[in-house]
């Protein structure tokens, strides 16, 4: 792609953009439509655009394959983490009211918060796997 | 933290898994995954005893109560399952460490990956046991068999991709089907509890939507538990994957979706539905005598011993169907206790064919000629288990083949009593096979073999006294089977 | 005009079918898994289509007393998507690793390779 200057910096314009848009639907998930799944896919989407157009050896440079191991499991463990801390709070497993301990609404923001977090970092971290995967296949 | 051992039956094991993927390869991981196995077999011990003296646990999620949120429903039934599910997983994971290490297609940087898809494994099929919620059946479903073909694909043989290429296909497709069914259920009942949907089917249960439901999910289900004629992608699965891999999903897979089929039959449709209106049982009952008979066949004419071994689950497996399709005390506790006994069996028999192939490399039978006397451990645990497929008095394999054979009497069916002795026999045959072979045929000449590594020895021997203990003490298998027995019958009434 | 009114079925029952075929009919390993997905997307339609309500709006909350299409089969089939996607690309995976053992993804051929090696 090195000889397609278009595409190279069309992608470096809207990259950002990708990115914050994906950080917009994670964060103000639990007021509109949005979430960890949608913004894990779209944040995983801009690396996969920026790996075609540049290459899979600089995406890999910028986000390498230990990194996204991490990622994957850590994202788990968030949303397990959350479940575990209500236990540790005196409630059941994924109780968020236990969360905050003067107003159990707003524990209900932070542990749903917390949880798409963890679904957010998985689901890219995983999508970001796949395809380097299956793009480094045989190279 | 009493309170919330029906959470933790899961959340361990769903913990171990990312965690042990950030492992480097080596003993530290194998540990975090058997104490992660351990954990919940004690939970799941634990559990057992709190149901048999106070009957329900009903535990909600989030603490949202039941019929919004998800519940996790324990009742004799699944605490039962939980045992089996959580002791084979713990007993397998003792056995896995050789085979990660030699036996299986992965560098070794990658080897955690296996302790996480065997965990995440665990999880689901605990998971489709524990929980009170429909589509969360499916969910943790879908879970224990993504997972399961990851490592299906792991073995040495390329015909295991195949194999788990096929076992995909047929998988996706039945928990498609269950789905189908979850979502009609849904439009008809606007409930995905499963005590809810059982109060609220009945008043709409005339309606050709539950009718299309209910065969959805009797289709998609035996799929899934691979009753003949849906069995095809068994036999391949389990003849290529590791051996380690091959032991678990053989004694738990099939077993968890014969407990779906009788969660959904007997407690959510009810048994007047499935049986009295539906007449499933005209369906299963010739079902399960031709695969008993067809499979038994079949698998006396194998050279792979452990493809003989996977025909005769699909044999096994028509027994527990054919136990259901009595509709009976007697029969449905020949069922659940089957489902623990051929746990154990299969267990202990793929465990030591595991031993063998870890020795010699493969499991061909003309291969394994003098296996008897250079291993001779080994081919012990194997004739064990194998006395116990049979059937033999004072093994756990008679325990539920005479309740199977008194439940067929009772009902005055006496061709489908002998049709279980003779399919016994054919059994007989086929194990005999391998053991004529192991035992009296000559060793190939030059071929030295030691017997198999303590490691690997222990847990199939395990198996093999458990089979031999729960043959003298049925209390556990004959009577806990017999109380989860009757209280799947009566919820119907 | 009630058969017509149910044309979100139709479209399900349609579109299912069609995905089942080409998994049955398909010698080609990807073909299969693109009828596969073809199979699990239609069930997404059944779950979506049946949660809507006529003259109903996003189930977003607001103040006033609007209505609302149901959430609830929304959510279940998002869960149902991420599963298609796990199962997809483990199938594609399946098919690289098939395609490097095998030097090929046509079902009949592998099956021949299958037969000689048992042979």
């Amino acid at each position: 792609m090195r000889q397609y200057p278009i595409p190279r910096l069309v992608t470096k314009l809207l990259l950002p953009l990708i990115l914050l848009f994906a950080l917009y639907v994670q964060f103000h998930g639990d007021y509109g439509p949005g979430g960890g799944f949608q913004a894990g896919v779209i944040f995983g989407a801009g690396f996969i655009l920026y790996a075609l157009i540049y290459g899979l050896d600089e995406a890999r440079r910028i986000l390498p394959p230990w990194l996204l191991r991490i990622g994957v499991s850590l994202g788990v463990l968030i949303y397990a983490g959350v479940g575990v801390a209500g236990l540790l709070l005196g409630g059941n497993y994924l109780d968020y009211g236990v969360l905050d301990s003067h107003d159990p609404v707003h524990g209900q923001h932070l542990g749903i918060l917390l949880v798409e977090l963890g679904v957010g970092i998985t689901v890219s971290a995983v999508m970001v796997t796949i395809f380097y995967a299956f793009a480094g296949r045989g190279r | 933290m009493i309170d919330h051992l029906p959470a933790l039956q899961v959340v361990i094991p769903l913990i171990a898994a990312p965690l042990s993927a950030l492992f480097r390869p080596g003993r530290a991981v194998w540990l975090l995954a058997m104490a992660a196995c351990g954990l919940s077999l004690l939970i799941a011990v634990l559990l057992l005893d709190q149901v048999l003296t106070q009957r329900v646990i009903s535990y909600p999620m989030g603490s949202w109560p039941a019929p919004w949120g998800i519940e996790y429903r324990i009742d004799a039934a699944n605490a039962f399952m939980l045992l089996i599910v959580s002791g084979i997983g713990t007993i397998v994971m003792a056995f896995a460490r050789p085979i990660v290490e030699q036996r299986i297609r992965l560098p070794e940087y990658k080897q955690p990956w296996f302790y996480t898809a065997y965990l995440l494994c665990l999880t689901g099929l605990l998971g489709i046991v524990i929980t009170g919620d429909a589509f969360n059946v499916f969910v943790f479903l879908e879970i224990s068999s993504l997972s399961s073909y990851a490592l299906i694909g792991l073995g040495r043989d390329r015909r295991a991709l195949t194999a788990s290429y096929q076992y995909l296909i047929m998988g996706t497709i039945g928990a498609t089907f269950i789905l189908i069914s979850i979502g009609l259920l849904y439009v008809m009942t606007g409930t995905l509890n499963m005590m809810d949907l059982a109060e609220r089917i009945p008043a709409v249960a005339d309606t050709r939507t539950i009718r299309a439901a209910f065969a959805f999910l009797t289709i998609g289900v035996s799929l899934k538990l691979a009753l003949f004629p849906l069995h095809l992608w068994l036999p391949n699965a389990y003849a290529y994957a590791p051996s380690a891999v091959t032991a678990f999903l053989a004694a738990t897979a099939t077993k968890v979706a014969v407990y779906v089929l009788l969660r959904f039959f007997f407690t959510i449709f009810g048994v007047d539905f499935s049986f009295g209106t539906m007449r499933l049982d005209l369906v299963l009952l010739p079902l399960a005598l031709v695969g008993i008979f067809s499979a038994s066949v079949v698998a006396i004419f194998q050279n792979n011993v452990k493809r003989m071994l996977a025909y005769s689950s699909v044999a096994q497996i028509g027994y527990m169907i054919l136990g259901i399709s009595l509709v009976s005390v007697t029969g449905v506790t020949a069922a659940i206790s089957h489902l623990f006994n051929h746990a154990l069996m299969k267990g202990a028999l793929f465990m030591a064919l595991g031993c063998i192939s870890f020795r010699i490399g493969t499991v061909q039978l003309d291969r394994i000629a003098g296996v008897g006397r250079a291993m001779p451990w080994t081919m012990g645990a194997f004739v064990v288990g194998g006395l116990s497929l049979i059937g033999v008095p004072l093994t756990a394999g008679f325990v539920s083949k005479w309740y199977l054979i008194v439940g067929a009497l009772e009902k005055g069916w006496w061709p489908v009593a002998v049709l279980v002795l003779v399919t016994s026999l054919l059994a007989v045959i086929y194990i005999w096979r391998v053991v004529e072979t192991a035992y009296f045929k000559p060793a190939p000449e030059g071929r030295v073999v030691n017997e198999a590594p303590l490691a690997l020895l222990i847990p199939a021997w395990t198996l093999a006294l458990a089979n031999l203990y729960f043959g003298l003490d049925t209390s556990l298998n004959a009577g806990v089977a017999r109380t989860a027995a009757e209280m799947l019958l009566s919820v119907g009434h | 005009m009630q058969i017509l009114g149910l044309y979100n079925y139709w479209i399900f029952i349609v579109l299912m079918m069609c995905g089942f075929y080409v998994v049955i009919s398909r010698g080609n390993l990807v073909k299969k898994l693109v009828g596969l997905n073809i199979f699990q997307t239609s069930v997404f339609i059944l779950y979506i289509s049946m949660g809507k309500i006529t003259g109903g709006t996003a189930p977003i909350t607001v103040d006033q007393d609007v209505v609302y299409s149901n959430p609830i089969p929304h959510v279940l089939i998002l869960t149902a998507i991420v599963v298609g996607i796990a199962t997809t690309s483990l199938g594609l995976a399946l098919v690289v690793r098939i395609n490097e053992a095998y030097g090929t993804i046509e079902e009949d051929e592998i099956h021949a390779q299958s037969e000689e090696e048992a042979l």
